[in-house]
């Protein structure tokens, strides 16, 4: 079977660093995966290459059958590869409704509409309003998102993904300078992805990862150093070794 | 608990309070320019220039304010619009006012579409010198084509003949103003469509992070190019209204002086909102006629001077900081 989401052999260095070597992986429908590693080990680099943010030099990326490691990043998010970013990327000035508009609009195609206001086309706004409830995110729908806590607008921002109706989607670091009393609420949004969406976690918090992913992947200076069960991981010398020391500094790092 | 239950309340008003805004705003350009009309009589030339280059702030507002691409060089599309009426009139006999503003509306769209291709290349800085190229290019192309522009004496012989076959273009500029003051108005109302569509938050979004922007599948690059174009068409219109209501084209239509001083206008009013411009052009053009008229020795200092108090002490311009003052006071009663 053609995995839905795969990368074969890929490379990046920047300068003489090696930040991405010979990275292999792949996703079919439903799977939860979570890329981890310690600080600088590759895991944004690798969100980047497989996006089209960023250029590898060399390897491939392949999405629902097809090789997209020369299309840019928008024909790779309308073909259903999305990201959340680890720093939270929204309009400042504008409000959730808004973001979630605009996401649909653009799935739909009718983001280049130039009469009309979304909030005259029910479909549009039905849709908005569900994906805001299901995040519990309506009451905040008309602040502006610089007038929200950052754990809602982390929560924004996996909802503008889900508002892309994603195949593939990839979240780094989700709960990301979420103080711990809320990662309760990032995890129940974790809990709500559509259960065929194919879905790779940037994380720290172990606990979190151990809840969410049936499958681990750690990156270490770049390299793949292991790939399996949650259960296994922490048992693996060389993840103890690249964390430097035990599994005690992997919790403690997020 | 009791906050956000106002806030959901709220929840249905933007919409109603959107269209009384707009209702308003017309109101205003129309009673403006009806006083306008009655206070300065003699005046009207320079009232219909102001409308002209009102329409030039409105479309670099339109880049710049609503998408974040800043420009020392939008005259361009100003002049092409001034110039392509003009050569229309002089040299091929199409007088008709409304024909001629068609042709300054194209010419400028185009101008627009190639110094976008041009100036869309480059980020930052380097997009910033090349807008300037760019107004030099225009400048030296109009400066070099002196049998179609007339070069450095101006374009002449532009003869409008009487709008809709009724008003003449007479020797007080009624019609001219009267008919400049009708486009501003059905261009303000169509940009304000324009800005509430799915394509105007689709620019908010380009100017607040294209990044984002892109990674939600849109094109960056499209929604500028796009948006440069519409800017021209408004740009344009200013730049025929210009040529029709003072009969010659001159090079300062197409100058860097002509694209940094609208900046400047943009600026003082506001960026990001179309009423900005709209203030801040009529004060810049006002305060110019009457500190140049009281001293005309000193009066670029006392623009210098007014344009510095402005970024500092009211940095969203004149406009968006008494919106935000008004917005406040609001909040604080309620
Ligand atoms: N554009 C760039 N140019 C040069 N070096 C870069 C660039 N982007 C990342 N790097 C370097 O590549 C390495 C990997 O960075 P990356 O951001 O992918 O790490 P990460 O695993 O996501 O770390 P973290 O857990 O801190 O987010 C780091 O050493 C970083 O300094
Ligand atoms: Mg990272």
């Amino acid at each position: 079977m053609i995995p839905l989401f795969g990368v074969q052999n890929l490379n990046k260095s920047f300068g003489g660093l090696a930040v991405t070597n010979n990275v292999s992986l792949s996703l079919a429908a439903g799977d939860r995966l979570a890329l981890i590693g310690p600080n600088g080990a590759g895991k944004t680099t690798f969100v980047n290459l497989v996006t089209g943010n960023l250029l590898p030099n060399s390897g491939t990326v392949r999405l629902a059958g097809q090789d997209v490691t020369r299309r840019n990043a928008m024909e790779r998010v309308r073909l259903g590869l999305v990201r959340s970013f680890q720093v939270t990327r929204l309009f400042y000035g504008m409000t959730p409704e808004e973001h979630l508009a605009l996401a649909v609009l653009q799935r739909e195609g009718k983001s280049g509409r130039m009469v009309g206001r979304y909030q005259a086309m029910p479909e549009v706004m039905d849709e908005v309003r569900d994906i805001l409830d299901l995040l519990g995110l309506l009451e905040l729908s008309h602040l502006k998102v610089r007038e929200i806590a950052y754990g809602q607008q982390r929560l924004l921002e996996i909802a503008l993904a889900l508002a892309l109706r994603p195949k593939v989607l990839l979240l780094d670091e989700p709960a990301a300078g979420v103080p711990q009393s809320e990662t309760a609420r990032i995890e129940q949004a974790l809990d709500k992805l559509p259960p065929d969406l194919a879905v790779l976690m940037i994380e720290h918090d172990m606990d979190l990862v151990f809840r969410f992913a049936k499958r681990v992947i750690v990156l270490a200076a770049g390299t793949v150093i292991f790939d399996g069960s949650p259960q296994d991981v922490t048992k693996d010398a060389r993840v103890r070794e690249a964390y430097l020391g035990s599994y005690a500094n992997v919790g403690s790092a997020a | 608990m009791a906050a956000s239950t106002t806030q959901t309340l709220a929840a249905g008003a933007p919409a109603r309070r959107n269209i009384t805004g707009s209702l308003i705003g017309i109101a205003a350009i129309i009673v403006i320019g009806i006083i306008g009309y009655y206070l300065f009589p003699n005046n009207l030339a320079l009232l219909t220039r102001i409308i002209a280059t009102a329409l030039l702030v409105l479309s670099i507002d339109l880049v710049t304010g609503y998408c974040g691409v800043a420009t020392l060089g939008h005259a361009a599309l100003f002049g092409a619009g001034a110039y392509a009426a003009g050569i229309a009139s002089a040299h091929y006999g199409i007088s008709d006012p409304l024909l001629m503003t068609l042709v300054g509306a194209l010419a400028g769209a185009v101008a627009g579409l190639v110094s976008g291709l041009i100036i869309l290349r480059a980020h930052g800085l380097p997009q910033l010198v090349l807008s300037i190229a760019v107004i030099h290019l225009f400048h030296e192309a109009a400066n070099k084509a002196s049998s179609w522009t007339g070069g450095s004496d101006g374009l002449s012989g532009i003869a409008p003949t009487a709008l809709l076959g009724l008003f003449e273009f007479d020797l007080w500029g009624r019609t001219a103003y009267i008919y400049g003051l009708a486009l501003l108005l059905i261009v303000f109302v169509l940009l304000q469509l324009l800005v509430r569509s799915p394509f105007g938050m689709l620019a908010r979004g380009v100017r607040e992070d294209p990044l984002r922007i892109s990674a939600m599948g849109a094109s960056v690059q499209s929604v500028l190019l796009r948006m440069y174009v519409i800017s021209g068409v408004v740009a344009g219109i200013g730049g025929a209204l210009s040529a029709m209501s003072t009969q010659v084209v001159g090079l300062d239509s197409l100058s860097f002086t002509l694209s940094a001083e609208s900046l400047v206008m943009l600026v003082l009013g506001g960026t990001g909102s179309l009423y900005g411009a709209l203030v801040g052009t009529v004060s810049f053009m006002w305060f110019e006629d009457v500190v140049s008229a009281a001293n005309p020795f000193h009066w670029l200092t006392m623009v210098g001077a007014l344009l510095i108090a402005v970024v500092l002490f009211a940095p969203r311009g004149l406009y968006g900081t008494a919106a935000a003052l008004v917005q406040r006071l609001k909040g604080g009663r309620a």
